[in-house]
């Protein structure tokens, strides 16, 4: 009975919920993710304070050095230097001298290309950019005749706008020189004719080996054929264009030229070594295998030396190479080594049934590779194509060492102007140039999230 | 084959032949590709041949021999300007090999404290990490040997002054002078005491596992190696002090002076700026691929292992750190390698490595670049070689051995 009593003596029951009150001061608001984020323990308050204070001695110098100190406008050295050397800056001034980055900007992205002339490695850049762009989104339409403008159409446009075109196509074996009449200049055309002919004959030879129809083969070739006269041909041309020797190019302008022409060699090259080292053939697989080992083996700049002062060596007497050209040479087959990798990964992460499925269909060697095997395991390694061309874009400074002018380059030989020679010179363009390399690696970083998050699909937890 | 047998055979009809059978054109293609690769390794050197010959430069390995003629600042071993080319080799080889083992040590550290802050709860040490990370790796590292070498070292005082570091010696721009090891008439028996001490430790660790397995009991085998490997070369370092009446081993400390400072262990600026390029540079890769590893190590891991009632220290140590090395090795192999391999950077700021007095000023000397640059190429790849092959047998060391 005192169970009931004591209810019913109950003076008060709340019959409603209270409302919540908000979190205590502490727990809420800045203070208390401060708490929780840097201050929650002993270890995590220290570990903070030891951030922090990294953060104090290398963050301030640096904002002090580019912005606050800073100096922003002027034209002569005197602006950057101190009293006491000769300028008008008080003495233990340290800042950045960014009239001389201004000064020298064109420089920087052009090099030595005659002023005149420039507007020409604008159009090209303005080119490589409606053809890029596109072809980075993925939604983007139209992909097939993007990837044949960038293939084709660019690559020919940027050599005729860069050099000026009217190259010299001589006779490589001596029998057009016999044929042609004397000075008419087809003495190469001769050649290639003949040239063609043979390609046909073998092509021809083959179709009736195996039985197939020689037609669609014969056509193929001769288009092929055709198309690489035509290419040849414009080269050829004098199209009013001042002939402008890759000795002068110079600044960003190289390092694109390198970093672009190395990646886009380096992709079919990389193909071709990564299906041979994953073929059955004993002798094509040793052959990539070693091709593979010794370029990654050895460090870049070896292969820089190699270029520059072997490969002269290795062609006939009288034939020699651009410098520049000779450099493109050792950083395409450097980086089609570390492509082949890369592709390989790809090869390997396709499903056996993939390639089962390919011959279950019928489908030759090369059908299923170009149909089925090479569309996904691309696809699949774009991002690791993406952080190969990132590390060749960071490699292409060391053409610096064999005498090239890169963006690097460029800055360093713009050290010996007595001009600008400031004591806080090298220190800015330092800055300023790892800003630029920095902005370009990043972001491209971000494009290679941004394609491995797109292709993790079904995957996702 | 069986196939040949049951389909009816088309040979002479229609066209068939041995083209089409896959296994001739391998034939085929192999043979040809040898033919290819034969004649244009003999074009080659056909063309180099006769271009040696008209440029007047024999060819042979005897040049090495010749006396070399030029000085090198930073050498390990005994080295005069007569010394010969293979001299100058092992020279470069040797300084190399030292900045590349400092700086694998050295980016492994703080690789592994940025890779582990980086999945720090604290959020300020994370974005530090985070920071680190994305900033240096996407700096070319020759323009980063540049800043340290041309902007951060050239901020230090001048020759006459220096920047007192205390027991660590003096800093300045002509280097770092470090104290110089000193050693007496009893090192040997404090070396010895300290093999001994390493040597008996393996033998207590296998010891107290076989210990462990058979009885469960838990040695503490740190603090005990920890007495051996310090505490005994402490102790016959003071026995041997009183033995010979002079200390065994004591540090030479460098004293300023207006033309730099004297005595001490100079330590160039070039290695310096090399080794902090290099090192910062490959700690933000090691950084990642230590995040990555950890984050592979499921998390049921850590749970299983807390409701076992390990503490977060030994869960730490023995389930998850094991397992994520696995992960980690592979990819830190070839971050090491890497390392190795961009040392040979050090030729933009003449530090005198293999490539910069190798293939750099003793080819220029002779102009002869085909052994030179050979002998160099040849060298790294070794290197490359032994490196992988010693990481992957301890790779399969502790690889999970399924069943």
């Amino acid at each position: 009975m005192s169970d009931i009593q004591s209810e019913t003596d109950l003076v008060y029951v709340r019959d409603e919920m209270l409302s919540q009150s908000p979190p205590p001061h502490r727990e809420s608001g800045p203070v208390g993710w401060l708490r929780k984020n840097l201050f929650s323990s002993l270890s995590n308050t220290v570990l903070t304070l030891i951030a922090l204070y990294v953060i104090w001695i290398v963050v301030p110098p640096l904002i002090d050095f580019a912005l606050v100190q800073a100096v922003w406008s002027g034209d002569s050295r005197d602006v950057c230097t101190t009293i006491n050397q000769g300028g008008i800056q008080p003495n233990g001034w340290f800042g950045a001298c960014w009239p001389y980055v201004k000064d020298y900007f064109a420089q920087f992205i052009y090099g030595r290309y005659p002023v005149e002339e420039r507007w020409r490695v604008n159009i090209v850049f303005v080119l490589f950019v409606i053809g890029v762009v596109p072809l980075l989104v993925p939604t983007a339409p139209f992909k097939s005749i993007n990837l044949i403008y960038m293939a084709v159409v660019f690559p020919v446009a940027a050599l005729l706008l860069l050099t000026g075109g009217h190259m010299e196509f001589e006779s490589m074996i001596g029998i057009g020189r016999e044929l042609a009449p004397l000075g008419s200049g087809l003495d190469f055309w001769i050649e290639y004719a003949l040239l063609t002919l043979v390609v046909l004959g073998i092509a021809y030879a083959w179709a009736r080996g195996t039985g197939a129809p020689a037609g669609g083969l014969l056509k193929l070739v001769l288009t092929m054929m055709l198309a690489l006269a035509a290419v040849i041909f414009v080269l050829s041309l004098d199209l009013g264009l001042e002939f402008v020797p890759t000795s002068i190019w110079g600044g960003l302008l190289v390092t694109l030229v390198i970093a672009i022409t190395g990646i886009a060699a380096s992709l079919p090259l990389g193909v071709v070594l990564a299906l041979g080292r994953r073929s059955d053939m004993p002798i094509v697989r040793f052959a990539c295998v070693v091709f593979i080992e010794f370029w990654r083996g050895v460090p870049l700049i070896t292969v820089l030396f190699m270029s520059s002062v072997m490969l002269p060596l290795f062609l006939p007497e009288g034939v020699s190479f651009d410098k520049l050209l000779r450099a493109l040479i050792g950083v395409a087959l450097f980086s089609a080594a570390y492509m082949a990798e890369v592709i390989r990964g790809g090869l390997q992460a396709i499903p056996k049934g993939q390639y089962e499925g390919a011959d279950a269909v019928g489908l030759a060697y090369w059908q299923k590779m170009r149909l089925i095997i090479l569309p996904q395991a691309l696809t699949l390694v774009i991002p690791g194509i993406v952080n190969t061309f990132i590390g060749l874009f960071k490699d292409t400074t060391l053409v610096l060492i064999i005498g090239l002018f890169d963006f690097l380059g460029q800055i360093q030989s713009s050290f010996t102007d007595p001009s600008w020679s400031t004591p806080v010179q090298a220190t800015t363009a330092y800055f300023f140039a790892a800003c630029v390399y920095w902005i370009f690696c990043f972001s491209m970083s971000r494009y290679s999230i941004f394609t491995e998050n797109r292709l993790r699909t079904g995957h996702a937890r | 084959m069986a196939a040949q047998d049951v389909l009816p055979s088309r040979k002479g009809s229609s066209g068939f032949s041995a083209l089409n059978d896959q296994r001739v054109r391998g034939v085929i293609f192999q043979v040809l590709l040898i033919v290819a690769i034969v004649s244009f390794a003999w074009w080659i050197i056909h063309n180099t041949a006769a271009n040696l010959r008209a440029q007047g430069i024999g060819f042979g390995f005897g040049i090495l021999r010749d006396s070399a003629g030029f000085q090198i600042n930073q050498t390990l071993i005994d080295y005069q300007e007569t010394s010969s080319y293979v001299r100058v080799y092992f020279v470069g080889l040797l300084n190399t090999l030292l900045v590349s083992f400092i700086g694998v040590i050295l980016a492994t550290i703080i690789g592994f404290i940025v890779g582990i802050s980086r999945l720090s709860k604290n959020w300020v040490v994370a974005k530090a990490a985070y920071v680190y990370i994305e900033v240096l790796r996407n700096i070319p590292l020759l323009l980063q040997i540049f800043i340290w070498y041309f902007a951060v070292l050239r901020l230090l005082p001048a020759k006459r002054d220096a920047i007192d570091l205390g027991p660590f010696g003096l800093l300045n721009i002509a280097g770092w002078y470090a104290p110089n090891p000193v050693l007496g008439r009893g090192f040997a028996l404090v070396a010895a005491a300290f093999i001994i001490g390493i040597v008996a430790t393996f033998v207590l660790r296998a010891w107290a596992r076989r210990r462990q397995m058979a009885t469960g009991q838990i040695f503490p085998l740190f603090r005990v190696a920890l007495a051996l490997i310090i505490g005994l070369p402490l102790v016959a370092y003071f026995v041997a002090g009183f033995a010979f009446a002079n200390p065994p081993f004591s540090l030479e400390y460098p004293t300023p002076g207006n033309f730099g400072p004297r005595g001490g262990l100079r330590v160039f600026p070039e290695f310096i700026g090399l080794l902090m390029a290099l090192s910062f540079y490959t700690a933000s890769f090691i950084a990642e691929i230590v995040r990555a590893g950890i984050l592979a190590v499921p998390n049921g891991q850590t749970e299983a292992s807390y409701s076992l009632g390990l503490r977060p220290g030994h869960t730490l140590r023995l389930v998850v750190i094991p397992q994520a090395m696995r992960v980690i090795i592979p990819p830190l192999t070839s971050q090491y390698l890497n390392l190795t391999k961009n040392s040979s950077l050090a030729v933009a700021i003449a530090y005198p490595d293999l490539v910069s007095v190798f293939a750099g000023t003793a080819l220029n000397q002779t102009g002869r670049a085909v052994e030179f640059i050979l002998i160099t190429m040849a060298t790294y790849l070794t290197i490359s070689l032994v490196t992988s092959l010693f990481m992957n047998w301890y790779n399969r060391s502790v690889a999970l051995v399924e069943r």
